[in-house]
């Protein structure tokens, strides 16, 4: 219990410093000003939405594999992070692109790739709620967790391709593209923290997941018996 | 038996019960139909922005008819329980999804090129002289949205709201699907009449990518 | 592989099947011989059908093991010499009587299928109905068809669930005929029944189920019509 709370306070304490840091540490942006810094929080969770979607990937295939539930508790867990995530990502790209672009939604090769990837865990999330019986609900949602993932480099792919036919103005840049170098460091200073904040997260919900599935079972078995 | 021949048979029954009540190719031509002519509403066909967004209509309206299409495909299986005498005759599951995806693929191809002619008068775009690559475009597509319907098919048949579960799961899925296909008959159909092989090879890849996956977890979508 | 090398067993090896917490079966172990008729009994509910479509490779046990005993070597084929008939007929409703047959005698690689096929529907006197469509057979004749579906292979084990529900008495009567002669000729059947007929008269032996366990076996304790008639009051 001590070991979750010290884990809990670090990771609330590398937020704290790295939201400190995206405000106060790094300058500002030559050309967009002040609402540059959401770029910190916007790419920093879009990358812990792809690792927590990574992680998701690779629980479905040991579920399949070796059908022990902490998989299917671990998928589950990841997707809902990484859907958290990528949401966030989603969010703060339209409060970013309308101060500086006047408009609220581009249709960027990232960001409708990112949509597409959310509407996938949308509906991995959605099959999962469609499936009553616990170890069916696993096995097949740990199938389309891997067709959606190996689907994602495709998405991107395609996206990306038909972007270089039909070019639109570079809005958002990439991470990393012309970033001076404290600036660089606060932003792999926020990915860390985004990170950590994930595996936080993933953590406590998956011992959500263990105990309510584990007493669900007690229930059942007292009802039989 | 070996999986091609068992995949052969299963064909052969596959198509010769469609071919009794054509109930899936008729209600899904006409769906396909009505899809279009809605469509036509939403722009000025006669001008030049028909060339523009019709392909992609098109392919779009393919994929909406595509995951009605594939409900009954493990659905009907259900009746009976047939699936289960299937699983038992044959060598190797992969030849009973092996079988479907060809059978989808037929039917889509034959719905797809049955609304070519139609389409070209509807938005006024002369489909003359590129007829073999679109046919091509229109069988890599359709391959495509089959492998990946026939394996979410067996998936949302054990699903509740199954009827739009299966959309739900396939459409996002197939966006690179989409965005090729759309893409590959735009170049086609423009004046200039362009084979795009990169989108072209990109359908391939695609295809191979979710058939491979297919052959390696399909087996477990059967299972009890 | 389709051709039988022999009369199989079948052993459960301490099969555990639970769907969502619930445990269709526990640790059942069971060895069948060659050429034995098991009578399988229980209530609803107990694990009949479960047990049937495990030994049949459908179900996948969530614990233990079933194998055929006395096969060839490294029986782990996919396509087992098991013939299974189920409540559900298993055949397309859609296609005749021989369309059907043909089409699973195909699959499973029965040489010289066309005469075979035509030879059983002889038997089961079905051959003038061969080419109408299974969807205007009754009851009685589509399981008829069901019971020729699962014997186009020969099999050497023959799993039967409940097979004569729904039956008429002449239909019954020949599936007891025909039962009676596969027993007679070596076959092992494992056949689920939830009461006395002239198909359970033909078990030489009996389990009971209850909740998933083997609660009675004529082969430990007690005979096959004690074992049967008390399932038949519970």
């Amino acid at each position: 219990m001590a070991k979750r709370a010290i884990w809990g306070a670090v990771v609330v304490l590398l937020v704290m410093v790295s939201g400190y840091a995206n405000f106060f540490v790094a300058p500002t942006e030559r050309s967009m000003g002040e609402i540059q810094r959401i770029f910190y929080l916007h790419a920093a969770s879009g990358w812990a939405g792809m690792t927590a979607f990574f992680v998701c990937f690779v629980a479905n295939i040991f579920y399949v594999l070796g059908r022990k539930q902490k998989w299917d508790w671990i998928g589950v867990s990841a997707a809902e992070v990484g859907l958290a995530f990528t949401t966030v990502l989603l969010i703060t790209g339209p409060i970013w692109a309308h101060p500086v672009w006047g408009i609220w939604w581009t249709w960027d090769a990232r960001l409708t790739s990112t949509f597409i990837l959310w509407m996938l865990y949308i509906a991995y999330l959605l099959l999962r709620g469609m499936v009553e019986e616990p170890d069916r609900r696993a096995l097949l949602s740990a199938i389309f967790g891997i067709f959606a993932f190996i689907d994602v480099p495709l998405v991107f792919g395609a996206i990306r391709w038909w972007r270089t036919q039909h070019p639109q103005p570079v809005i958002m840049g990439g991470p990393g593209s012309g970033l001076e170098p404290t600036m660089r460091k606060v932003f792999f200073f926020s990915v860390l923290a985004m990170h950590a904040l994930m595996v936080l997260l993933l953590s406590e919900r998956y011992r959500l997941e263990k105990t309510r599935e584990e007493f669900l079972e007690v229930q059942r078995e007292a009802e039989v018996g | 038996m070996s999986l091609v021949s068992n995949a052969t048979v299963l064909l052969g029954k596959e198509l010769r019960t469609e071919f009794r009540s054509r109930e899936l190719l008729t209600t899904t031509v006409v769906f396909i139909l009505m899809v279009v002519v809605l469509f036509s509403f939403t722009f000025d066909t006669s001008s030049g922005e028909s060339r523009k967004f019709a392909p992609g209509l098109l392919w779009l309206a393919f994929l909406f008819a595509a995951s009605l299409m594939l409900q009954p495909c493990f659905l009907r299986e259900q009746n009976n329980d047939t699936l289960s005498v299937l699983r038992l005759s044959v060598s190797d599951p992969f030849a009973i999804f092996l079988a479907k995806l060809a059978a989808n693929t037929l039917f889509l191809l034959f719905t797809e090129l049955l609304m070519l002619p139609v389409f070209s008068i509807f938005f006024n775009v002369p489909v003359g002289g590129v007829v073999p690559q679109l046919v091509l475009v229109f069988f890599l597509g359709s391959l495509g949205i089959s492998v990946a319907g026939t394996a979410l098919s067996a998936i949302s048949a054990q699903a509740r709201m199954r009827e739009l579960m299966l959309p739900i799961l396939l459409l996002p899925l197939l966006t690179p699907v989409l965005i090729a296909s759309a893409e590959a008959t735009a170049a086609l159909l423009d004046p200039a009449h362009a084979f795009r092989k990169d989108w072209v090879a990109f359908l391939a890849i695609f295809d191979v990518v979710f058939l491979t996956a297919l052959w390696l977890f399909g087996e477990y979508l059967l299972e009890e | 592989m389709s051709e039988p090398a022999g009369v199989l067993g079948i052993r459960f090896d301490k099969i555990d099947k639970r769907y969502g917490g619930l445990y269709a079966l526990r640790r059942v172990s069971l060895e069948i011989a060659k050429g034995e008729c098991v009578a399988l009994v229980g209530r609803n509910g107990s694990g009949k059908t479960t047990l049937l479509r495990i030994a049949a490779r459908l179900a996948r046990p969530t614990s233990g093991t079933v194998t055929f005993v006395g096969g060839p070597a490294g029986d782990d084929s996919r396509v087992t010499p098991v013939g299974f008939v189920a409540h559900a007929t298993m055949l397309y409703d859609e296609l005749s009587a021989e369309e059907n047959l043909l089409l699973f005698g195909r699959l499973l690689g029965v040489p010289e299928v066309s005469l075979r096929v035509a030879e059983l529907l002889r038997e089961t006197g079905l051959y003038d109905r061969r080419a109408s469509m299974l969807r205007t057979f009754s009851r009685g004749m589509r399981q008829r068809v069901a019971v020729v579906r699962a014997l186009l292979h020969r099999p050497s084990v023959l799993l039967l669930d409940e097979p004569a529900t729904g039956l008429d008495s002449v239909s019954v009567e020949w599936l007891a005929r025909t039962l009676r002669q596969l027993r007679d000729s070596g076959c092992t059947i494992l056949m689920s029944l939830h009461s006395e007929s002239e198909i359970s008269a033909l078990a030489t032996r009996a389990v009971r189920l209850d909740a998933g366990a083997v609660a009675g076996d004529s082969a430990t304790a007690g005979s096959v019509g004690a074992i049967l008639s008390w399932s038949v009051a519970g």
